[in-house]
């Protein structure tokens, strides 16, 4: 059996699955991206690479992409939004990437334009994720584009999507993944989990559904960003527990990334196909957390 | 209904820096109803200009409408011809057809702001993009275009929190509502299919409507 990328191999024969994320550099120079690189290189499958995050400029991601996987070897996942591009756009760099030699493709909205530093600028939003996972589809099984003219190479990328189990209500993002899913999503990835009990009701809830889930693993580096967290992030609930432990933890990074492996080692008995770990900025945090989940043996 | 509001005083008064005399018209309809525009806006702004000459004031019942603005303006023919200036204070419908009747430098006193709800007077909400193709029927009535900072067709994004918006947390998330409601309505099937991505070729501006019986 043949596969489009490492991360579709992984998800398909390995137990588990662990993606990481690097945001690219606000700086016309990859250099400072490609050390975070190479300190997760051995510790995840593939890393994400954000677009515009929360709508600030930083490098594209395409080229970033690109660069990472020529210059350390380490496999990446494309991250498109819909927020600065159209429809037109949005095809042209997905048949670039498949050019570069990027294998894997996450599909997203994107956050709103005024959540930036650039409010002014014009929302695009000519398609949502779900119509984009849709266009992708058609341009990889139909071999068109979106006027129906046909691609002379079909570009072939493993194909992922965004889910947020905490949400409430939750039935609307349930039938968003669904047609996530019907319109060729074969992997997603999740907000960030403090909660087992809300991905084990949410497992549930999509049993239906062939989709591999990565749930989205972010350590807690102190009772202020925990409660930053409830506050800004939605579909993020975080045990009273935790944020006592926090609050009384010597070394709150240490004890962040340890509560992080204890809620690992209960949610890896659940249908989840692996974790996708994301720390701003923080590679080597990326990195420590990774180890430490992979020596506890939980998975 | 069409929403306005008032421009800052100081940015009329620049607008209007080399004008000495001036004509106020308002609006009898919507700019009436929004308190922007009305006899009595209109009144407070000629005490407001009171450097200018104010050679004439007049609210038109519908200054959109070229045929009774037409009608309308004739009887205040000497003093607007006297005018350096008109100053209107109606949506931006309304100052065109003034412009499109009249060779006088004409100004805007308002900024036009959408088409919306009247909750009551002092509470005034967007309900109307004008698309040009409503989906009205497919989402519980609620438009999610415009309602909706996005324009989803498919669902709510993942940042809505307590039902309310990623972009506004005071606001409801035009989704939660259209899933609610849909729920209420027995037309969950319907929430969930798939909707295309919309025809922007049918809103680009600038738009027309005319019947070929009309030409």
């Amino acid at each position: 059996m043949s596969f489009i990328s490492s991360l579709e191999k992984s998800l398909q024969t390995s137990r588990f699955t662990i993606t990481g994320e690097l945001t690219p550099p606000k700086s016309a120079s990859i250099e400072d991206v490609l050390d975070g690189a190479r300190l997760i290189k051995n510790d995840v499958v593939a890393t994400n690479v954000t677009d515009n995050p929360t709508s600030r400029v930083v490098m594209s991601t395409l080229a970033t992409c690109h660069l990472i996987e020529k210059q350390t070897g380490l496999e990446t996942i494309y991250q498109i939004t819909c927020r600065d591009r159209n429809r037109l756009a949005l095809q042209s760099d997905i048949l670039a990437a498949n050019a570069l030699g990027i294998k894997n493709i996450l599909v997203l909205t994107g956050d709103h334009i005024t959540m930036g530093d650039h409010p002014e600028a014009k929302p695009v939003f000519d398609l949502d994720s779900v119509q984009l996972l849709w266009t992708i589809k058609r341009m990889q099984e139909e071999g068109v584009d979106l006027a129906g003219k046909k691609l002379k190479t079909p570009p072939k990328l493993f194909v992922g999507a965004a889910v947020n189990p905490g949400l409430n209500p939750i039935e609307p993002e349930i039938i968003r993944l669904e047609k996530k899913v019907e319109m060729g999503a074969k992997f997603a990835q999740s907000q960030c989990l403090y909660d087992p009990s809300v991905l084990e009701k949410f497992m549930d809830q999509i049993s239906h559904l062939h989709i591999k889930i990565l749930v989205g693993i972010t350590p807690l580096l102190s009772a202020g960003m925990a409660k930053w967290m409830i506050t800004n992030c939605p579909g993020v609930i975080i045990p009273e527990e935790m944020i006592k432990r926090l609050k009384e933890a010597e070394d709150k990074v240490k004890e962040g990334i340890k509560m992080i492996v204890e809620m690992v080692s209960e949610v890896a008995t659940m249908k989840i196909a692996g974790i996708h770990v994301m720390v701003p900025e923080r590679p080597d945090l990326v990195a420590e957390t990774v180890r430490a989940i992979k020596a506890s043996g939980v998975v | 209904m069409i929403m306005t509001e008032k421009k800052p005083i100081e940015e009329i008064k620049e607008s209007l820096k080399d004008s000495k005399k001036v004509f106020i018209i308002g609006c009898g309809t919507c700019a009436t109803l929004s308190q922007t525009g009305g006899e009595e806006q209109v009144k407070e702004m000629a005490k407001l200009l009171s450097d200018k000459e104010i050679v004439g004031t007049l609210v038109p019942e519908t200054p959109c409408d070229k045929r009774t603005l037409k009608r309308d303006l004739r009887p205040a023919s000497a003093s607007l011809k006297a005018a350096d200036a008109i100053l209107v204070l109606s949506c931006g419908a309304g100052i065109q057809t003034v412009v499109e009747l009249t060779e006088k430098l004409a100004l805007p006193g308002l900024n036009t702001k959408f088409i919306g709800m009247v909750e009551h007077i002092g509470k005034f909400y967007q309900r109307c993009l004008a698309c040009g193709d409503c989906i009205l029927d497919e989402t519980g009535g609620i438009c999610p275009i415009t309602r909706c900072p996005k324009g989803l067709l498919n669902g709510p994004c993942a940042g809505h929190m307590n039902e309310k918006c990623e972009v506004d947390r005071e606001k409801d998330c035009a989704w939660v509502l259209i899933y609610k409601r849909m729920k209420t309505l027995g037309q969950l099937d319907k929430f969930r299919a798939f909707r295309k991505p919309r025809n922007h070729q049918i809103s680009t501006p600038p738009q027309q409507i005319v019947w070929s019986s009309a030409k």
